[in-house]
């Protein structure tokens, strides 16, 4: 619903609002663009004073030295070793509460039982909790599992705090498919499972991208999980990466911060470019409606 | 209605079974929700009426360690930050994401585009997005010394090193951060204002000033609803950025409940009061959630 202008004050009010939103666009874009020209400085341009210039001698010596020699914690190995830690956990915890998620969904929508809603709120509600409320136990139940500090843990951890809005994508998503067409295929004879593979999933797609990408971002962009069950080797990208910057041994090379901030958000960034319109919906999704 | 429900009188333990698969399919998360998430709050708030320490510990000790607690100068300054910055947060993002809602629903070229650029910081985790400001903030390297370098030499901007201040600093790294996303909320809500009432109130001569003030934003309403209720709960849980951004310093001036609980709970050895704490972040962000999970699920109906 756009307004029309009048046609009298039509250029100058629109210079002014296109002036704006230019403003915001550089607002916006700032810290990305200082990140990005200060990872490929050396490090006296830096202190030097000139935040906002470009190079005078362009680098990539940062970039190397934050994946591969950068002291993160005892041990100068870079953050690579943490990248990887990322990877390993993202991509079972996404699938597996991806997964479980759509299951969910089809049960609690094709198949309610009395008493459905009444778990859905409890599942949503679970959601929002503060996390600081599950760190004691979790600490002593991954213990007690003997997955303490390991990324197996991280994985469970991110897997079972991840199925509540997987199932609230996939139900939402369930809710609109034709209840008459899984009848159908009932007194065809095909079971629970055949039904869900065969005509479920099939038409799946656009839900099932919408919440990998908001499990993908919200798992590979965690912290307190990390930094509460995580031990040096098994420590996420996040985490090394806050450890980099406020270790207070020797001096600050923020070039090396910078290059490392972009690599732990280049990941979600890429989805975001990628497929930002269904990054669009997962938030909406995830946060507006129940 | 449930398909499940046509019941076979003469079931056999096969058909028994296939009834019961889709109960069967959902309980494991049943279970693990009853445990990970009921179960552990549970545990916590009874840790909370304990003598726990470093470990948990089973001496009951009543109300203490709430008393305790809000004795602690710590977290009253991290409960009044968390006032501060709440407010200020959830205001500024909103009136932020409203503007830039209206100025790009005015038939915008490449709005596609823009939306994109004002949108991505979302994408960001919040430990970048402080890393990232920590040095803008830094007098040393930041905003202060590149203003500094253009010749306005007595320019001052050291808002991070300065106790009063410094919890603002998480006040405007929070917004860059979300302010596009609550744009995004609003700019939904304006699309599906209905363009009759638009168009009579146009050609009762309605100037576009009045156009909004009188029709579109009241009728924004549950998209305003949908942006507290999300900022609200994330300024409760913001743990990431001030730890990225000032580390709950210079002292204590930037701690939030989130930090407070943390550093209670796992380098103070004192976890009962940092269970205590947890149990009133949790009271505080249901307050917001439970009403609103209400309203929207029985809308569903």
């Amino acid at each position: 619903m756009a307004t029309a202008t009048k046609s009298r004050s039509f250029s100058a009010a629109r210079f002014v609002l296109y002036a704006l939103l230019a403003l915001f666009c550089i607002y916006y874009l700032l810290p990305l663009y200082v990140m990005l020209v200060n990872s490929l400085k050396p490090l006296s341009e830096i202190t030097a004073g000139g935040m906002m210039a470009l190079p005078q001698d362009w680098t990539i010596a940062p970039w190397l030295s934050a994946w591969s020699t950068a002291q993160v914690g005892v041990e100068a190995t870079g953050l690579r070793p943490y990248f990887l830690n990322s990877i390993i956990m993202v991509v079972p915890a996404v699938a597996l509460s991806t997964l479980v998620g759509a299951l969910n969904g089809y049960v609690l929508t094709k198949w309610t039982f009395r008493g459905a809603t009444v778990v859905f709120g409890l599942l949503l509600f679970g959601c929002f909790i503060p996390f600081q409320m599950v760190l004691i136990p979790m600490a002593r139940m991954l213990g007690l599992m003997g997955l303490a500090g390991s990324v197996t843990g991280l994985i469970f951890v991110h897997f079972v705090y991840g199925i509540g809005f997987s199932t609230l994508y996939f139900r939402n998503y369930y809710a609109a498919f034709p209840t008459e067409l899984v009848r159908a295929a009932q007194i065809d004879g095909a079971g629970f499972f055949r039904i869900f593979w065969r005509i479920l999933l099939p038409s799946s797609g656009p839900i099932a991208v919408v919440c990998i990408i908001w499990q993908f971002t919200n798992i590979w962009n965690d912290f307190l999980f990390g930094a509460s069950f995580s031990d040096f080797s098994s420590q996420p990208m996040t985490v090394a990466l806050n450890n980099l910057v406020q270790s207070s041994t020797g001096v600050k090379e923020y070039n090396v911060h910078f290059a490392g901030a972009i690599m732990a958000a280049l990941p979600t960034l890429l989805v975001y470019i990628v497929a930002g319109r269904y990054f669009v919906r997962g938030l909406m999704a995830g946060s507006v409606k129940g | 209605m449930s398909i499940s429900e046509t019941e076979n009188p003469r079931g056999s333990v096969a058909d028994r079974v296939r009834d019961a698969l889709p109960r069967l399919v959902l309980s494991p998360t049943v279970a693990i929700v009853a445990i990970f998430v009921y179960g552990f709050i549970l545990f916590t708030l009874y840790l909370s009426f304990t003598d726990s320490r470093i470990l948990p510990s089973f001496g009951w000790v009543g109300w203490q360690n709430y008393e305790n607690l809000f004795r602690i100068r710590a977290w009253d300054t991290a409960v009044s930050n968390l006032v501060i910055f709440g407010v200020l947060y959830i205001a500024i993002c909103c009136a932020l994401g409203l503007l830039l809602a209206i100025l790009l629903d005015q038939r915008i070229r490449a709005e596609g585009f823009i939306r994109t650029i004002y949108l991505y910081p979302m994408a960001l985790s919040f430990i970048v997005t402080g890393v990232a400001w920590k040095w803008f903030l830094d007098p040393g390297i930041g905003i202060e010394a590149v203003v500094q370098g253009w010749g306005w030499t007595d320019f001052k901007f050291n808002w991070i090193k300065d106790r009063e201040m410094a919890i603002y600093t998480i006040v405007i790294a929070a917004v860059w951060q979300t302010s596009g996303f609550v744009m995004a909320m609003f700019l939904a809500g304006l699309r599906g204002i209905d363009s009759e009432m638009m168009k009579a109130a146009q050609i009762d001569g309605a100037s576009t000033f009045a156009l909004y003030r009188r029709i579109v934003i009241p009728q924004l309403r549950p998209a305003f609803m949908s942006a507290f209720v999300v900022l609200a709960h994330m300024a409760i849980k913001s743990y990431d950025l001030v730890i990225a951004l000032t580390g709950g310093g210079p002292g204590t001036a930037t701690e939030l409940p989130a930090t407070f609980m943390y550093s209670y709970t796992f380098t103070r050895n004192q976890m009962g009061i940092g269970a205590a704490s947890a149990v009133i972040m949790l009271m505080t962000i249901a307050a917001i959630i439970v009403p609103y999970l209400w309203s929207e699920l029985r809308e569903k109906k």
